[in-house]
This record gives C-alpha cells, structure tokens and sequence, in this order.
C-alpha cells in the first residue's frame, strides 16, 4: 500500500485536495455549527484547520423558524433552526471583509427556496476573491414543488446543481439529503449535472415529544437529527455514495474525533466535517487533526491520501 | 465582554441547601488568569458518565471570587443532567466553557435596584449585588419561591442588602406572587429580575408601571452557549437574537412581551 512508511523523521502528510480545493488537512467544519468561525476564535486557532464552512446563506435575510428550535436526543440533538441568515449581502458587506485575510479556507453554504434564488447568491459569492468554493444545500424545501426538498429526488438535485454550474466556476461542492431512499442516485445525479463533489449527509428528519407538555419539543414538530447517534447511517451513506461516483466525498455525519474521521475516510470520503460535536468540545477539530496525524504515524501512512476508500 | 476559556475546575464542595437544590463550589485552574466574570454571565459544564445526556449545561455563576478563584453555582434538579451535577462527590473535575453571555447593567452609584428572584433564578443575584454594593448602588433583594425551604441563600442576600421575600404557601414573607410583593410598589433606578417567565413579565410589568428600567434573564434551551447554533434565540425588536451572546439579559423594552 505505502511506497513510503511514515517514521519519526518524515512529517505525515495530512494535505488534501477537493477538486482544486487545497486544504492543510481534511478537517472541516460543518455549516450551522460554527457561525462565522469568529465564535471559537478564543478556543483554537482558526488557521489549523483545513477549512470551515460559513452558515446557510440565503439571497435574503430570513428570520428562522419560531422557538424552540431545538431538543436533546440521547446521543444527539434535533434542530428546527429554519436557516437564520442575515442575507448574502450582509455577508459580503460585514462578514468576508474580515474573513478573507485567515490562513484557512472559508467556504459559504449556500441555500434557497427556489432555484433563481440559489443561482442568484452563487452569482454574489463568484465576485469575491477569497471564497473558494460554495456547498449547496441541496435539503431545503423547494417552494414551487409543495415544499418537497430539492434533494429528494434526482431531478430536483439535478436542477439546482446544473443551475448553479453555469454561475460558478470554482469548487462546487453539493450536501445531500439523507433523507433519500438511494443516496447513490441522488449523489450520481448530482455528479452529472457538474458537481465537483459531494458532502453527506445533512441531518436526518427526527421528532421529539415533551410528555409533561404534551406537545412537541420542536416549534416545527419535526426537524434535523445530527450528532453521534448518526454516526452509522453517515458512514453507510458515504460508502455506498463513494462507490457510485468519481468525485471526491466530504463526510459528516456525527463525527466527534479523530477515530470518527479516519472511519468516514477509510469508507471513501477524502475530507470530513466535525459540527454538533463542537457544541461539546469546542476544541474538537484540532485534538481530532492531531490524532489523525498520530494514527498515520501508528500505521505507517504517509499520506492520508492513501486510506480514502480503502473500504 | 473577555475571552471565553475552556477549563478543568476541581468541585471542593457540595452542599445541598434543599431536596432540589444544591450549592457547588468550585476552585479554578491558575490558567484562567484574571477572568473577569460579569454578573448575569454562565458557564455550560460538560456532564461526563451520563449516558443520556449529550449537550453541556448551562448553568448560572451565582458568585465568583478573582482573587482566589472560587466560583459558586446554585443548581437545580431538573433532570438527567443537574441530577448527576447535584451527586458528584468532592475532589471531582468539572470541564467548563466560560464565561459566556452579556451581564446585568449597574446603575451609577448612589441608585437603588431591586434584584428579583425566583427559585434558581435567585443564582446570579448574588455576585450582581455584591458588584452593585461595591460601586455604591443600594441592592435591595425579592426572594420568591412555592415555600419556605425553597428560598434559597436568604441570609447571605442580608448580608448584602434589603430582603424580601414571597412564598405561595405563605410559610415565609408574603403569601402570594412575588410580583405581588410590596417592595415592587416603589421606583428604582433599576429593577433586575432572574426566575420563571410569568414571574418576570409580572415583574416588568410592576417595574413599567413605577417607571423603573427593567432587565431580564432568559434560560432559553441552548445547544451550543457560544452563539453559533442559533437555537435559543429570543424574538426582539431587533429581530431574532441569541440568548448567549447578546442575553441572556436583556431590557425589557426591546423584548416583544406584553406587561
């Protein structure tokens, strides 16, 4: 497997690429999860990571849904966050200016009601030199289809990306639903309309019911199902996806250290994404990195690159 | 606001002050420095060897001492969570996120404030008074609770100030809501109140009515405390805002309550 065995005196290497995307390392934060990364500038240093990911941005400013948005599930948590945002162009005008400058990537998730709406932010974003690359979100309810989400159908994943092709020409990762029943089509459909890659998976439609309330936990009744307990749905989606396409995978899906992330790698992504967890420990991404780099060591890996897919 | 720390604190005592209540005191580590903590702020404590709990606590700082770095937290059994909190044995390591959240305003000094609590939420009134006392403003404290045995730290808030006090069952001070209590039928330059939603909004609503400033503390649900998720949000006149970053104490004239 190695030509080369990693030892005391060669460095591992942990860099990897997305589709010109170069990252120091293949750790990520998941959008949502970490705000503007300004919110955990106290606990690590920003610039250690291999990128984080800007929370869903939509073409106008939106409120979110009512409280309470959230509830604790054993092992994990239900969100009903509705996609609170200050619009793209409070993040142009406020935000990137004092973003741009890190030593890190800064991506933007980008997320819509309609198509128009998606292409429209993706236009914003392509003037600005510092943003890499966007993540679609791709699990939004599509207005002109009842609500249903764009990512639950292949010609609706297939729509929004090949949309958002033509007005983006760097990185173009799209964030599936897992809420599918063949994640594989959906990620293949994506992979045909001109993703340059995947992340997945998004959170998992649960529910919560307050028995002294007698109502549910969520203002919404329904909503997102992240952390450890997703963990075994996350790594077989990324498995089965990583098989039926050619583009590099991102991974998350309850990851909470360094072990997790090796297990989304060797499954088939080439990058992950740490999000709920770092509601826990807000210093997870970095201990996660360096216990990657010492796993390398242990099993004499060079380069992470080598593990991706070895499943 | 400082910068928020990350850090093992050693649990030195443990007092339970009554069935549902208990009283942590906590020795920091030296690397905290000089962590300034402002009264009203909290810090979310992470519960190990709860198998159903996840999410960290976000628990009130009741007092904290800067020079010998003891802090002091009230908790209340509500559930898997303060439950495992409330039966750590001494010599236990807390892990704590903190100082986290905005603080309660203190008027200048020669003001008058009434600090209103109710249950748990007598917790920040504490270091609040204390602080106030400090820069010449004259604390005066509402205890309420459901009865006696639930008013909690009553002498120490004497030691600070005025008390008093309100229980349903009448077994102390006045019989009936605190925001019924006599001491609310005067002005102050401010009027900080902790506890119950209905009994802040009588709160504010007494306080309006003497034309008193008011501020709230909000214990909305939180998954992350550091202002990134945006699940406890509080609607305002300034759109949604976060309970931990721009709260969780906010004046009451911003808030959409009706008092």
């Amino acid at each position: 497997m190695a030509n080369c065995q990693a030892s005391p005196a060669n460095n591992v290497n942990l860099a990897v690429e997305i589709a010109g995307l170069r990252m120091k390392n293949p750790m990520l934060t998941a959008s949502g999860t970490f705000g503007f990364g300004e919110e955990f500038a106290d606990f690590i240093d920003l610039e250690k990571l291999g990128g984080f990911i800007v929370k869903g941005t939509t073409l106008e400013p939106r409120e979110g849904n009512p409280y309470p948005r959230m509830a604790e599930t054993p092992s994990g948590m239900l969100n009903a966050v509705g996609l609170q945002n200050k619009g793209v162009d409070h993040f142009i005008s406020d935000i990137y200016p004092r973003l741009k400058g890190l030593d890190t990537n800064v991506l933007v998730n980008v997320s819509g009601a309609k198509i128009e709406d998606y292409v429209a932010v993706a236009e914003k974003l392509a003037q600005l030199d510092g943003i890499p690359a966007i993540e679609v979100n791709i699990s939004c309810p599509n207005v002109k289809k009842g609500g249903m989400a764009f990512g639950t159908t292949t010609d609706g994943a297939e729509a929004v990306t090949s949309a958002i092709r033509k007005a983006w020409p760097k990185t173009l990762i799209v964030k599936l639903s897992p809420n599918v029943t063949s994640i594989a089509d959906i990620a293949k459909a994506v992979e045909g309309a001109g993703a340059d890659s995947v992340s997945l998976i998004n959170t998992l439609m649960g529910m919560a019911v307050d028995v002294e309330r007698r109502r549910p936990c969520l203002s919404t009744v329904t909503g997102g199902l992240s952390g450890a307990a997703v963990r075994p749905v996350a790594v077989r989606m990324v498995w089965q996806a990583s098989k039926a396409v050619n583009i590099p995978v991102i991974g998350l899906g309850g990851i909470s250290s360094g072990r997790d992330a090796i297990e989304f790698m060797l499954a088939g992504a080439r990058a992950v994404q740490i999000g709920t967890a770092n509601f826990i420990d807000p210093q997870v991404t970095v201990k996660a990195i360096d216990w990657m780099e010492d796993w390398c060591r242990r099993h004499g890996v060079a380069d992470i690159n080598e593990i991706v897919g070895e499943i | 606001m400082g910068k928020k720390q990350i850090f093992n604190a050693t649990l030195t005592a443990i007092r339970a002050l009554s069935e549902r209540y208990s009283m942590l005191t906590l020795s920091l580590p030296a690397t905290v420095g000089d962590m300034e903590v402002l009264p009203g702020q909290f810090v979310e404590i992470r519960v190990a060897d709860s198998p159903s709990t996840y999410l960290r606590r976000p628990i009130s700082i009741c007092d904290y001492d800067a020079a010998s770095r003891v802090m002091t937290l009230l908790i209340r059994r509500a559930g898997e969570g303060t439950e495992h909190l409330c039966d750590l044995p001494e010599g236990s390591a807390l892990d704590i996120v903190g100082p986290l959240g905005n603080g309660f305003s203190i008027p200048a000094p020669g003001s008058t404030a009434l600090l209103a609590g109710g249950g748990i939420g007598v917790a920040p009134l504490m270091l609040l008074g204390k602080k106030m006392k400090q820069q010449g403003v004259t604390p005066c404290f509402l205890l309420g609770a459901r009865t006696a045995s639930e008013i909690l730290l009553a002498k120490e808030f004497a030691a600070i100030g005025e008390v008093a006090i309100s229980t349903d069952d009448g077994t102390a001070g006045e019989k009936g809501y605190a925001a019924d209590n006599s001491v609310l039928g005067r002005h102050y330059d401010l009027v900080c109140t902790c506890g119950p939603k209905p009994m802040m909004a009588g709160i504010a609503h007494k306080a309006r009515a003497n034309g008193s400033p008011c501020e709230v503390s909000l214990e909305n649900l939180m998954a992350c405390g550091l202002g990134a998720c945006l699940c406890c949000v509080e609607p305002t006149l300034k759109g949604n805002l976060r309970a931990c970053v721009e709260g969780p104490v906010f004046d009451t004239g911003m808030l959409l309550w009706e008092i």
